[in-house]
């Protein structure tokens, strides 16, 4: 970075960041899912000005066969920017950075997976970042896991991923790409909120021990934020279509009396469809 | 002993279900005396049992199960198919045909089914360690010829056959169609054009609203709705 830009100014008057956001304030978030009709489970973000898909396929047939992994599923991550994602092109190529953070993400979806339920199989993440914004690695997090939920792969919680950093000497959480570039640190995170477990948490730039301590506990509020949203958009598209249903059903036959009934047919073990 | 959720609750990987001494069955997972989903589905109790109803997924192959499947690829002694899982499946010449048939088919197979044919089969066996293993030995099994075929998310398959086959029959008596349903989400239809399309048409209802109540009754109306409007 040159001097004069390092010397810009992150904050207002007022101790606002330049987009009007408190230190520990989150950029607007909106979350989606099914997006993509082929894919087995897939999911869309917009996070600041990050928008980014991810699409999973699998289990399926792992090809090349000398990968499979004898008592478990290859789990693949590929994170790839478009050329127009960022303010100059891209190159196409994939490279090195697209690769790392393709490993990262993988390794912060992995150890939530059941993944020796499918032993040999192959599951494939793809993420597309059609914009970038600062914090691109854990909003790609957030995205992957629900896309992930979405295909119905068994996992023991969701994750989910936000930087914390430091800018023109404060700790602030959730950086944009600016405060990122020119500011004193950014620590990527991910973690399964419920279980209290970290899976992702890097650190560029320089923090002192206390500041990191201090910094990953206001990251915590903001993870709660977003995973309260993940989980919210996993069972909207349920909750909306039970409640068509009830509207336009006569209050009569209301859903009190036959709850237990009906999802026992999926008891199946002498329902064969002939 | 405490369950944390309702029956019939929409639940999230990693939400708690329930603290104490349950059984966790499908969907679910326990980690010290704690019981958490691992799939986004619908929660049931039963007794001392706990699982979860996944409504998205693909197929897992289960022994005894239906499926329908398409043959990519004709092996030594056998067929490949692809059964819409994570593992493609093995019909062997033994599982396929009757043993005087199997006798004499030994460099022909494609007489019997060639890449690309569309067969009803029956998992023999299936484990994780190997590819499963179909039959179309039986009655009803074998190659489909003519009709169509349209694929749904598997785990709403249940919900398609209803209880006891409730769902299934009912189809099948209003629409007069031949209905067979794979448990890996492939439905193949023949009959009336006009009936069949009714009947993809409930199909599709059913895969939309499988968590909902009153399904059965609520699909019937709107064939019956659907059939008089055609007469007229």
């Amino acid at each position: 970075m040159t001097d004069s830009l390092e010397k810009e100014k992150l904050f207002d008057e007022k101790g606002l960041r330049l987009d009007g956001r408190r230190v520990d304030e989150l950029r607007p978030l909106k979350l989606e899912i099914g997006t993509l009709s082929r894919a087995d489970g897939s999911a869309y973000i917009e996070h600041g000005r990050n928008k980014i898909l991810a699409a999973v396929y699998g289990p399926r047939e792992l090809h090349p066969r000398h990968r499979a992994i004898a008592d478990r599923a290859l789990l693949r991550v590929t994170y790839r920017m478009g050329t127009f994602s960022v303010g100059e092109r891209k190159r196409p190529a994939p490279s090195r950075r697209e690769h790392e953070i393709s490993m990262v993400i993988r390794q912060a979806l992995e150890p939530m997976l059941f993944l020796e339920m499918y032993p040999r199989a192959a599951i494939d993440v793809f993420i597309q970042v059609v914009e970038a914004d600062g914090g691109s690695r854990c909003a790609s997090t957030t995205v992957a896991s629900i896309a992930l939920a979405n295909a119905g792969i068994p996992m023991r919680s969701i994750v989910t991923g936000v930087a914390v950093g430091k800018a023109d000497g404060q700790l602030v959480v959730d950086l944009s790409d600016l405060e990122d570039k020119i500011g004193d640190a950014d620590v990527p995170v991910a973690m399964a909120y419920g279980r209290n477990e970290y899976t992702l948490l890097q650190m560029d730039g320089k923090l002192s021990k206390e500041e990191l301590a201090k910094a990953l506990e206001m990251v915590e509020g903001a993870i709660e934020t977003i995973y309260e949203k993940q989980q919210q958009v996993l069972r909207e598209g349920f909750i909306q279509i039970r409640e068509e249903i009830s509207e336009s059903e006569e209050p009569s036959s209301d859903e009190g009396d036959v709850p237990d009934t009906e999802i026992d047919e999926t008891d199946m073990e002498s329902a064969d469809g002939d | 002993m405490t369950t944390l959720v309702k029956p019939q609750d929409l639940v999230v990987p990693g939400q708690l279900l329930a603290k104490g001494d349950y059984r966790c069955g499908d969907g679910t997972y326990k980690e010290q005396q704690e019981i958490f989903a691992s799939v986004v589905g619908i929660a049931k109790v039963k007794g001392n049992l706990i699982f979860v109803v996944a409504l998205q997924g693909r197929y897992n192959p289960k022994p005894r199960d239906i499926v329908i499947g398409t043959i990519i690829e004709i092996t030594m002694n056998g067929w490949l198919v692809d059964i819409n899982s994570a593992y493609p499946a093995m019909l062997t010449v033994m599982h396929a045909l009757s043993r005087r048939d199997a006798s004499r088919a030994n460099d022909d197979l494609q007489r019997w089914y060639d890449v690309g044919d569309t067969v009803i089969a029956e998992i023999v066996a299936a484990d994780r360690t190997r590819d499963p293993l179909l039959t179309t030995r039986g009655r009803g099994l074998g190659k489909c010829r003519g009709g169509v075929l349209i694929e749904i998310t598997p785990t709403r398959v249940p919900r398609l056959i209803g209880r006891k086959g409730s769902m299934i029959s009912m189809l099948k008596s209003e629409l007069n169609c031949e209905i067979v349903v794979g448990q890996n989400g492939i439905i193949w239809l023949k009959g009336d054009p006009d009936h069949v399309v009714i009947a993809i048409e409930a199909i599709r209802q059913i895969e939309r609203e499988a968590h909902t109540s009153g399904l059965t009754d609520r699909v019937r109306e709107v064939i019956i709705m659907k059939l008089s409007d055609k007469r007229r």
